[in-house]
């Protein structure tokens, strides 16, 4: 029978509250992480929260009545305690997959982290995972190749790649730029990083910086006889500035360019990434201002989530933190969001923060990239973290180096390779790092030069955004 | 702290040339060579050699030595056909390579018998 209407403000928990519901195999599936205003209940917290962020609005409108709202509703299915808080309390939701337009993470997005987050009902808000269904993910393009594909660009196999970002981030020529280039690739490096904060300044044009830069990974390539890379960044005011870049790049032989896709935009990134699909240059995606959405436990986007989001709308590479360097991830937290950026599928594991199994079906997977105060005798515990497929990337660890860059990059390489083949041969590496990293220094006087230059230097601060674990 | 050092490396200098992994350690005795075939056997990798004259170093293909082994678990087969190909081709790389058929990419690769360099 059809329904009336009835004007004026309903509960949300009336229509929006189903813990009976069993959530679709299709269904958009979010946690979020509610602190509700005092004396809201739970139920109307979390019901309140599927609505503003799907379907509803604070009153009854007629023109509900022209449509199959309880088709199209988000629903708050379950509800469940916050271990080591009292306080707060992870809300489910489950969002049906025609809600939101194919291939857009825009669009998933501003539904889901849209109004509801400045909603007066809750104090605090926190979008902890998402789940997306294999149905979902086949609608977006992805990471323009993927793992496997970069390995065979670059032919680097059985180990990590090797990086560095070139400094000072600001203010060099780009003539200079060029030369910090070519020095750290012909002492190893696999590539090399604009930082995020050069685009295209006064002081170093994006065209100069471009046309020096590529020169610089030609000679390094003659001179060692191995594949370099630089990711010259693309990042740009507008997505017409964005493709005229990337289109110069193409033309100087690049293999690989750079975005970075929170402060450039999901529209512009998603545009870039099948732009690169379609001219076999490789992504690499730096997340500049993720720290302002991702850090504070009660309020934002959790990191994995911006993985995820990334992962759809498309990179190569993706910054994952370090675990060990200068800058925030616990480590627990660190290893989930890295198997969400490489693998096919990912099972629900609260240990490690990972509140559903995702499966991405055959999308590629994207290089974590460890970046941010690392130095060689972090070696050992970055191989051991992150394993042969990620990015390591040693900016001061490089160019601070006493000798210069090339030498600082010499160091690098050699304290992966040693480390890469300890473990191989079955060594702990964490464990006997001094071991393996001194003996290798035997043969190698830029290693031993790095070793005492960063003897003493660590960062042991405690992490802001820990799991919730029971306190009682 | 020791005095500084230049970084010796030169489009002149043959020996800059550098051949990927592990090439930055000094090369590999038997017994260490041993460890990394067997590491490749233990992920369930098919063993594979390739050579090629060092000048021709830089592309994707190399000269296949016979076919990848595949299935091949033990060490000593793999390390005799990395032997016999560098006495057929002494002046030339000889690579170990593991073949990761799941991931379709290779797991690892490494030069075990330096050619001369050009």
């Amino acid at each position: 029978m059809a329904k009336t209407y009835s004007a004026g403000v309903k509960e949300y928990r009336e229509t929006y509250w189903m813990p009976d519901y069993t959530p679709k195999d299709t269904d958009i599936l979010a946690c979020f992480k509610i602190t509700p205003q005092p004396g809201v209940p739970r139920e109307e917290a979390a019901a309140a929260v599927a609505a503003e962020s799907s379907t509803g609005t604070w009153t009854t409108v007629w023109t509900d009545l022209l449509t199959d709202l309880d088709y199209y509703k988000g629903r708050a299915y379950a509800i469940e305690d916050v271990p080591g808080d009292d306080e707060r309390f992870y809300a489910f939701i489950a969002y049906p997959i025609d809600l939101f337009e194919e291939g857009s993470v825009v669009n998933v997005f501003t539904s889901l982290v849209g109004n509801v987050f400045g909603f007066k009902a809750v104090r605090t808000l926190r979008l902890e995972d998402v789940r997306f269904p294999l149905a979902y993910v086949l609608t977006c393009n992805g990471p323009p190749h993927g793992i496997q594909v970069e390995r065979d660009i670059f032919n680097k196999y059985g180990r990590a790649l090797l990086g560095c970002t070139i400094k000072p981030k600001l203010g060099l020529s780009a003539k200079n730029y060029g030369r910090a280039v070519y020095e750290c690739l012909r002492g190893g490096l696999d590539l090399t990083k604009d930082d995020e904060n050069v685009n295209s300044q006064p002081f170093m044009r994006w065209r100069q910086r471009f046309d020096f830069v590529m020169e610089a990974v030609h000679k390094a390539e003659a001179e060692t006889g191995e594949r370099k890379g630089h990711y010259l960044n693309v990042t740009a005011p507008t997505p017409d500035e964005m493709f005229k870049r990337a289109e110069h790049a193409k033309e100087l032989n690049a293999r690989i360019i750079m975005h970075d896709y929170i402060t450039g935009g999901w529209c512009a990134n998603t545009g870039l990434a099948q732009w690169c699909r379609d001219n076999g240059l490789l992504l690499h995606i730096h997340r500049a201002m993720h720290a302002v959405i991702d850090r504070h436990p009660h309020h934002g986007i959790h990191f994995r989530v911006l993985t995820k989001l990334l992962r759809l709308s498309g990179g190569d590479h993706l910054h994952s933190g370090t675990v060990v360097g200068k800058l925030e991830g616990d480590r627990e937290a660190t290893l989930g969001w890295i198997d969400i950026m490489r693998d096919s599928y990912i099972k629900e594991d609260r240990s490690r923060g990972i509140f559903f199994d995702q499966d991405w079906g055959s999308m590629p997977g994207v290089f974590p990239v460890a970046s941010g105060g690392i130095h060689v005798w972090h070696m050992p515990a970055l191989v051991t973290i992150f394993g042969d497929d990620a990015c390591l990337q040693f900016g001061g660890g490089t160019l601070g180096h006493p000798w210069g860059n090339a030498a600082g990059a010499a160091a690098n390489r050699v304290a992966l390779e040693a480390c890469v083949a300890a473990r191989n041969e079955g060594r702990e590496v964490e464990k006997e790092g001094k071991d393996i990293l001194t003996k290798a220094a035997t043969a190698s006087p830029e290693l031993k030069a790095a070793m005492d230059t960063w003897k003493e230097i660590k960062f042991e601060f405690d992490t802001v955004d820990k799991l919730d674990v029971a306190h009682k | 702290m020791s005095e500084m050092q230049d970084y010796e490396s030169s489009l002149s200098d043959v020996n800059s040339r550098k051949f990927e992994t592990f090439s930055y350690l000094p090369e590999m005795d038997n017994d260490q060579l041993r460890k990394q075939v067997a590491y490749i056997i233990s992920k369930g990798w098919n063993p594979a050699i390739e050579h090629t004259e060092p000048e021709n170093a830089t592309g994707s293909y190399w000269y296949m030595w016979k076919l990848p082994m595949f299935g091949e678990s033990d060490v000593d087969t793999v390390l005799n056909e990395a032997e016999a190909c560098h006495k057929t081709h002494a002046k030339n790389h000889v690579r170990l390579i593991g073949y990761d058929n799941y991931a379709q990419s290779k797991g690892t690769e490494m030069v075990v018998f330096r050619g001369k360099p050009v």
